[in-house]
């Protein structure tokens, strides 16, 4: 079967592409065979049904999937046009232009300020402490957490609420300035308020990074995103305007999904 | 005997009394309307049978201690007693011989004195069993009826239950701190002892050590037993070289063997490790002493060391620091394998390496496993005395050359413990001083690394 592509999307300068990628546990077939161009300036939603493979494809866009031992890449995928997998391309470098944000936030056991001036020390993007400063403060700024807690950035990071720690671990990702944020469900652990204030960071965020967002819940699919691909089974089934893919499905397969038949 | 006696009596009364709360409390169910009780009957069945073994238990604890002196009280008020010799030592033979006839341990007797004592010595035995017995029963049948009497188809059993295995488990966890205080106090006593003898200034900063356990006993040489020679020697040997052996490896072992080994690896690796541990410490004295000390020697012979021995620290000090390295790469390899993935996955997600990973996320998470691990080893190795007599010779030396003869803390104890001085001669009572000065200084090595833990410490929870 092969994926519905919708004709209608505009010749958008892809910032992350993937090629018949399928993705191996041993010997089960995780992913079969996707092919997506991920655009520079919009919100990309993956949606499906638990086990469907999304989180999985999102882990190979930054070799996530590299620290799990039996797993295995075929095919390929560009980031600005040049192979991730090619051994010119560190994976340091990888990860630190493409940043993540996992499904239960897990903050590092030190205080705030470390937390986000972490992957700046590491990447040497800050001289001296005046400029390591002004980097923790404008990451936190641009997360949305700076008034909150720029009276105790000493304090543990994992003092913080839920929804504060999320917003935390996406500060950290931005502090190493990154031109794609890779998002796994970054709301399932958190109550309704705190995934309100991440998905209005989601919109504020979009535009100045390509943004891919792996979730659960559908209107939270439609809220923040701008294209949407459906995954099924392993495979990449529709993908298209998130407007077109929520109103005006063509697979029976997305229909029934978002009709609520299954999932 | 008696004591078996007792302890299966116990037992079974605490049986018949579960059985009958048991059916009682079933006589309450049946009875009550809607076919619930507060508890269990299983609970009220524990409930009785708890009350009627624990003081039973207790009573024969009790028993056990006071019982010998009744009888021997009342052996010394029959008439045959004014025939006993008034030195305490005689008498006690006497007695003691006495004892064993009349419990069987013993044929016949060396003193016909004692054979006096025989007879009263059955009778007075034979009226305290029955009297142990007779209050035991007493004891439990009070108690049973007592608890058996206050169940009730409302009858919270099963909080009290808990509440009993509550004070179990806390009595449990007392056992391990008195049995420490025990220690404390028994070193103290004979510490006192000795120091009233030799000054402890001299103890603590004199640096010749070499008690004479022939010397007249009420004179001692208080500049024989200078003990920093010894502070010196076991810091040198089990905290010095040792750690800076154990420490790295263990550490790097750990480190190995959790991020980068694939599991096939890691399966054969450490199991292998963990052998280490059970090797006993002989056989490492063995190896250092035939092995590693004249592989030493004559490496510093070749390079132009001429007076070096056969024995000396180093070779103590590496070898030990060998044995050691399981207990700090286990207890680093459990923490830092307990720290979360997600730690691990956060911070490779950022760009960092593998390497950035360890050094700045998962060891700091996992310091307080680490420090343990290494605490527990310096413990070790300050206790360990097998490897030093072997390898590093029982000689107090007093010398910063790791190619010296030395010796320890824990060699000189067993020395002059061992050695043919009497009891109560200032050099056997070293043995306690020098045991009361290592068991301070362990206690405050894990004063002081708990403090650190916590003051460093990055709690992922």
């Amino acid at each position: 079967m092969v994926t519905v592509v919708h004709e209608n999307l505009e010749n958008t300068d892809a910032k992350m592409s993937a090629r018949d990628v399928s993705v191996f546990y041993g010997d089960k077939k995780a992913i079969d065979n996707v092919s997506i161009d991920i655009p520079t300036e919009y919100v990309t939603a993956f949606i499906g049904p638990s086990g469907c493979g999304k989180s999985t494809f999102l882990r190979s866009l930054n070799r996530m999937n590299d620290t799990i031992p039996s797993a295995r890449v075929e095919g390929t995928i560009m980031l600005d046009g040049e192979d991730i997998h090619s051994p010119s391309l560190d994976v340091v470098q990888l990860r630190a232009r493409v940043g993540m944000v996992f499904q239960k936030p897990n903050p590092f056991p030190k205080s705030i300020y470390e937390n986000i001036a972490y992957g700046p020390k590491i990447h040497g993007l800050a001289e001296g402490k005046d400029e390591l400063d002004a980097v923790v403060e404008k990451s936190l700024r641009r997360a949305g957490l700076w008034e909150e807690v720029k009276d105790r950035l000493q304090d543990s990071g994992t003092a913080l609420s839920g929804g504060q720690q999320q917003r935390l671990c996406i500060a950290r990702a931005i502090a190493v300035d990154p031109e794609v944020i890779l998002m796994d469900e970054p709301c399932s652990a958190l109550d309704p308020i705190a995934t309100a204030k991440i998905e209005e960071l989601i919109d504020e965020l979009n535009g100045r990074y390509a943004i891919v967002i792996v979730t659960h819940s559908m209107q939270q699919a439609a809220r923040v995103s701008q294209r949407t691909a459906f995954f099924h089974l392993g495979k990449m089934v529709e993908y298209g305007r998130t407007s077109d893919i929520f109103t005006n499905p063509i697979e029976q397969r997305t229909q029934d999904y978002i009709t609520g038949r299954y999932g | 005997m008696s004591l078996t006696i007792l302890l299966l009596l116990a037992l079974g009364l605490g049986l018949a009394g579960w059985l009958a709360a048991r059916a009682r409390a079933w006589t309450f169910r049946r009875a009550s309307p809607d076919g619930r009780l507060a508890s269990l009957p299983t609970y009220h069945a524990w409930y009785v049978a708890l009350w009627i073994v624990l003081p039973v238990l207790i009573f024969i604890a009790a028993w056990g201690a006071i019982a010998p002196g009744l009888v021997t009280q009342s052996v010394l008020s029959s008439p045959a007693a004014d025939q006993l010799p008034a030195f305490g030592f005689q008498r006690q033979t006497i007695l003691n011989e006495a004892r064993a006839v009349a419990t069987g341990a013993a044929q016949g007797v060396f003193n016909p004195l004692a054979r006096e004592f025989v007879e009263p010595y059955r009778e007075a035995i034979s009226r305290y069993n029955w009297i142990g017995i007779i209050t035991t029963l007493l004891i439990a049948f009070l108690s049973g009826v007592y608890s058996f009497l206050r169940l009730k188809p409302d009858f919270a059993a099963r909080n009290r239950v808990e509440k009993i295995v509550m004070a179990i488990l806390l009595a449990a966890s007392l056992v391990a701190i008195l049995t420490t205080l025990g220690i404390f106090v028994s070193l103290v006593f004979e510490t006192i002892r000795f120091f009233g003898m030799v000054s402890p200034i001299d103890f603590l900063f004199g640096t010749h050590w070499g008690p004479d356990p022939m010397a007249n006993p009420d004179n001692p040489d208080a500049s024989r037993y200078g003990a920093v020679p010894l502070f010196w020697g076991t810091l040198f040997i089990g905290a010095i070289i040792a750690m800076i052996v154990a420490i790295p490896l263990g550490l790097m072992s750990a480190v190995y063997l959790t991020q980068y080994a694939n599991p096939r690896v890691r399966a054969w690796v450490k199991p292998a490790l963990e052998i280490l541990a059970g090797v006993p410490t002989v056989v490492y004295g063995y190896f250092a002493a035939l092995t590693i000390a004249p592989a030493i020697r004559d490496f510093a012979i070749s390079i132009g060391i001429s007076n070096a021995s056969s024995e000396s620290a180093l070779a103590a000090g590496l070898i030990m620091g060998v044995m050691i390295i399981p207990f700090v790469s286990s207890m680093a390899d459990d923490s830092i394998a307990a720290v979360p993935q997600a730690m691990r996955d956060g911070s490779l997600a950022m760009g960092a390496t593998t390497n950035e990973t360890i050094r700045r996320v998962l060891i700091p998470a996992a310091l307080p496993g680490i420090v343990a691990g290494i605490m527990l080893a310096i413990s070790r190795a300050i206790g360990e005395t097998m490897i030093v007599v072997m390898a590093a010779s029982t000689a107090a030396n007093l010398s910063a050359n790791p190619l010296d003869r030395m010796t320890t803390v824990t060699v000189q104890i067993v020395k002059m413990l061992t050695g043919e001085g009497s009891f109560d001669h200032p050099a056997t009572l070293s043995a306690f001083a020098l045991g009361f000065v290592l068991f301070l200084v362990t206690l405050g090595l894990n004063f002081i690394a708990l403090r650190v833990v916590k003051r460093f410490r990055e709690a992922y929870e």
